[in-house]
């Protein structure tokens, strides 16, 4: 179990950095699609196989299919794979990775003190409904709002 | 089942944070730039989830899918603005939009 937690996030991290790298679109999405399923294997390896399903239908399916089909619609070609190898040069990204490196580190370094073993217990569906149908109504009430909005929006901003 | 370390969830969640603040820092093209926005959310969400199996309450849970509506709604309205956006300037480069003009 715990290997299978390193692996995941082995692979959540290289894909993750092959996301953010690569020029072409929908080979970065293709890498965004395996680091949100390794990710769902360390849910499902941290006791929440409900997150887990979740992350896989919802994120690996439903809104990387969105960015497809813009992608799609889009039809980018050569010319703005060309343009983004250029724009991705060393003294771009550099000055900002390095920034951002050297506040990963600090995270690191305070998370590494402390070392709490923690053996996960599964919290499944019965217990999270309960639970979002309890004290959460009003939550899950607002994220329906939010839903019905966002829907609406998005069909007002990509009309013609 | 063994028990894993606590802090390496939350390490993973830092480090996948940061590649996609990266990704929104350095890159111009504004699907990327989108796309490690979700990178973002999502470790927000793995955060989450690690502090809720470490404690065994679900309410972590709950909040990842508070998080996985808001990164469906902002996705939705985002990928609209970018479609709008290739109509007018015919290009994905976040630069153009740099005049605050109509």
């Amino acid at each position: 179990m715990i290997l299978l937690f390193y692996l995941a996030a082995a692979f959540a991290i290289v894909a993750t950095i092959f996301v953010i790298t690569s020029a072409h679109v929908v080979h970065a999405l293709v890498y965004l699609i395996i680091s949100l399923l390794a990710v769902a294997v360390i849910f499902f390896v941290l006791g929440a196989p409900f997150a887990a399903m979740l992350e896989a239908i919802v994120y690996a399916g439903a809104i990387m299919v969105l960015f497809l089909f813009v992608m799609m619609m889009l039809n980018l070609g050569q010319a703005t794979e060309n343009e983004e190898r250029s724009w991705l040069r060393p003294r771009v990204w550099l000055v900002p990775a390095l920034m951002i490196l050297i506040l990963l580190g600090q995270l690191v370094f305070v998370l590494w003190q402390q070392q709490t073993d923690m053996t996960p217990v599964e919290v499944g569906v019965r217990k999270l409904s309960i639970l979002l149908y309890g004290p959460y109504l009003l939550a899950v009430e607002l994220a329906s709002m939010l839903l019905l909005a966002g829907l609406i929006s998005a069909y007002h901003v990509a009309r013609k | 089942m063994e028990s894993i370390p606590y802090e390496h969830g939350l390490i993973l969640a830092a480090i996948l944070f940061s590649c996609g603040l990266v990704g929104v820092l350095t890159r111009r093209n504004i699907v990327f730039v989108l796309m490690s926005l979700e990178v973002m959310l999502n470790a927000c969400g793995l955060a989450f989830v690690v502090a809720s199996a470490r404690w065994g309450h679900a309410d972590g849970q709950i909040m990842f899918m508070m998080i996985l509506t808001l990164a469906a709604a902002e996705v939705a309205v985002g990928l609209g603005l970018i479609i709008q956006m290739y109509r007018r300037y015919h290009t994905v480069d976040i630069s153009v939009l740099s005049e605050m003009k109509g």
